[in-house]
């Protein structure tokens, strides 16, 4: 029994102070998870993972540029600055404005794609599926490439369209793979029965599948949201003059005094997604199950 | 027969080079209990969906009410239909299950509100409106299912094997519910399923499928005591089957030869093959008597061995050996008397008796092939 609650705790244990609980469970409970194998391993692990994170919101307040041991002192300056740096918060708009029209579009184009690729019976289903999901195994590099030269031969002139276009390309896969699954996870029967009650396609479509897909909707939304916000490469190629977040903070790079701000915009980020990811899983756990429970 | 309510003429369904419904024609009445029986594969669930208008006849048509429908889409007909998962949507709680078809119905909020208690009662679910679809049973679900079919009060209600999930005690009470119900409501069912005493049970008319084919329609009894096909005889309850060679016809009684039987008689309203042609006698398991002296004088008998037995409770089940037969007899006797032991002894000589009139007369082409043991 106590075991058990030792290794639940441990395994969702990232919090702070958590490892000094273990220390002491070790002395009481030999066998928990303090010890053996799995409870270091799952220590070491958690570390790895958020170790190097934690160091952007340590230095974002330390008053000094160089990020160097010791620490110097307490401060808000990097912060203020932040507020000051123009090109910083520009990049930072540009790359919202950008994720949130590619996560829009991408997660509509996702749903139609799914829809059709799980409920009608066409032919070349398996050669298209492959090639709609390719953009997910080539190279990002030779991606830009290929979309700059096609941008270029074709006179368009490059923006945060272009970076769109390329992160769309980038970003539909993903939406499909996370859209797929959930409409194969729902009984068809479901669509035929709103049918059957009168609803035509559309009114199906609206009253029962995207009730029942909203948990994948909202996860692709996040996704590609994601994906594209720190996407570089294909937007160190297709910006142009508009300069993408992750794009203005390598140009940054070079200044060591710039370097700070960088840091506490990194870690509003940290927290901001943080915030995000959770109330994505809160909404997901609220979602319908698709499998009755009791059958 | 007043008119029909669903006409099917000469429906044709074909998946690629896969035939599932041959020609399908026939009718079926207003307020009837119609069931579509056969083994999974036959074409019965094919037939439901293209009544229901998820599948578009590759030929034929389709009438209800006399009106043709045969390329009208789902949403536009006057019939629902309850799935075989019951499909209940999840996202919506019992109450706005059922009214899920009323949006265009154009009653006011009140009304529909009443309509939807009006159905709750009806399945004998009252004030369950607000639960999720994830907190009802089996059972439930299939009544829910049910209820939000009916309240669009639609010409013909089509069955999807509903009671395919639910456990045998269930299933049983769910089927005497089932029958009351469209009692009560009056529509017209169309009821598909494998389980032929569940089709036994509740139908008006069966019609049998087999491989995309509808051999026999007709009413249960008719179906288990005069069927007129091997198949069908085979299909529905268990059947001896004999070969036989006609040897008279004489005033409704056919005499007969068979090798495993010896001489038969059986009543029969035209002779079932010329005189000295093939025909196979059918005989239904409880048809038989068992005795245990010399019963050949009495009419119909003939001797065997006794095989394995089997004690059902309500009755047991024996297998008897004939000579010249590889497959037992299959025999099944009611437990009459409230005694412990048991008649049975393998090994022991038996006679197998029975009247002019237990046994069915069945065409004799179709034999050859056929597997010859009973289900």
């Amino acid at each position: 029994m106590s075991d058990r609650r030792a290794s639940t705790n441990a395994t969702g244990g990232y919090a702070a102070g958590e490892r000094d609980d273990a220390v002491v469970r070790r002395v009481r409970c030999p066998r928990g998870l303090g010890l053996n194998g799995f409870g270091i391993y799952a220590v070491a692990y958690l570390v790895f993972l958020y170790l190097p994170v934690a160091v952007l919101p340590v230095f974002s307040f330390n008053d000094s540029q160089y990020v160097t041991f010791p620490l110097k002192g307490f401060t808000f300056k990097w912060y203020e600055a932040l507020a000051d740096s123009h090109g910083l918060l520009n990049g930072f708009w540009n790359s919202v404005k950008v994720a949130v029209s590619v996560s829009i579009l991408s997660t509509i184009l996702g749903v139609f794609a799914a829809k059709a690729v799980t409920r009608y019976r066409m032919r070349g289903r398996g050669g298209l599926l492959g090639f709609i999901m390719v953009p997910l195994v080539i190279p990002e590099i030779i991606l830009g490439i290929s979309l700059l030269m096609t941008f270029s031969l074709g006179g368009v002139k490059l923006s945060l369209v272009t970076v769109g276009i390329g992160h769309l390309l980038l970003c539909v896969p993903f939406s499909m793979l996370v859209l797929i699954s959930r409409m194969e996870g729902f009984d068809p029967s479901m669509e035929e029965a709103a049918r059957d009650l009168g609803e035509n396609a559309w009114g199906t479509f609206r009253r029962v599948t995207l009730p029942i897909i909203f948990p994948g909707v909202v996860a692709s939304l996040l996704l590609t949201f994601t994906i594209s916000f720190d996407e570089f490469v294909l937007a160190f190629f297709l910006c142009g003059t508009d300069a993408t977040l992750p794009v203005h903070i390598w140009s940054q790079l070079r200044f060591p005094e710039r370097l700070p701000s960088v840091l506490s915009l990194g870690a509003i980020i940290v927290v901001a997604s943080t915030i995000v990811v959770f109330a994505a899983e809160l909404i997901r756990r609220g979602g319908v199950q698709l499998k009755p429970s009791g059958l | 027969m007043s008119a029909p309510i669903i006409s099917i003429e000469h429906v044709f369904k074909e998946f690629g080079s896969v035939r599932a419904v041959n020609d399908a024609n026939f009718e079926i009445a207003p307020g009837e209990f119609f069931s579509l029986l056969g083994p999974s594969g036959c074409g019965k669930t094919t037939l439901l969906r293209m009544l229901a208008g998820f599948e578009v006849p590759t030929r034929g048509r389709i009438r209800i009410d006399g009106r043709d429908v045969t390329m009208v889409p789902p949403n536009h007909r006057p019939v629902n239909m309850v799935f075989q998962n019951y499909a209940i949507f999840p996202h919506l709680n019992v109450a706005s299950n059922i009214a899920f078809g009323m949006r265009k119905s154009g009653l006011s909020k009140r009304a529909l509100a009443d309509r939807i208690e009006e159905m709750l009662e009806l399945i004998r679910l009252p004030g369950y409106g607000e639960r999720t679809a994830m907190e009802l049973s089996g059972g439930q679900r299939q009544r829910v299912a049910l209820a939000r079919a009916l309240i669009k009060q639609p010409r013909v209600l089509l069955l999807d094997e509903p009671l395919g999930a639910l456990d045998k005690k269930l299933r049983e009470q769910m089927q005497i519910e089932l029958r009351q119900l469209q009692q009560r409501v009056g529509i017209t069912f169309v009821f598909v399923t494998h389980d032929q005493e569940e089709a036994l049970t509740l139908s008006d008319r069966i019609a049998v499928m087999s491989q995309g084919d509808v051999l026999e329609i007709s009413t249960p009894g008719a179906l288990y005591e005069a069927p007129r096909s091997r198949f069908v005889a085979d299909f529905i309850g268990t059947m001896n089957f004999f070969d036989c060679t006609l040897r008279e016809y004489r005033d409704g009684v056919a005499t007969a030869d068979s090798a495993e039987l010896g001489r038969v008689r059986t009543t029969c309203e035209a002779p079932p093959a010329a005189a000295g042609e093939g025909f196979v006698l059918g005989i239904r398991p409880e048809k038989f008597q068992l005795a245990f002296e010399d019963a050949e004088a009495t009419g119909n008998a003939v001797r065997g061995r006794m095989g394995p037995s089997a004690y059902l409770g309500d009755r047991s089940h024996f297998y008897v050996y004939l000579e010249g037969r590889d497959d037992p007899v299959s025999v099944a006797l009611p437990n009459l008397a409230k005694s412990l032991e048991r008649i049975g002894g393998t090994g022991r000589d038996v006679w197998l008796t029975w009247s002019d009139d237990a046994a069915v007369l069945l065409p004799g082409e179709e034999q050859a092939g056929t597997k010859r043991e009973g289900r």
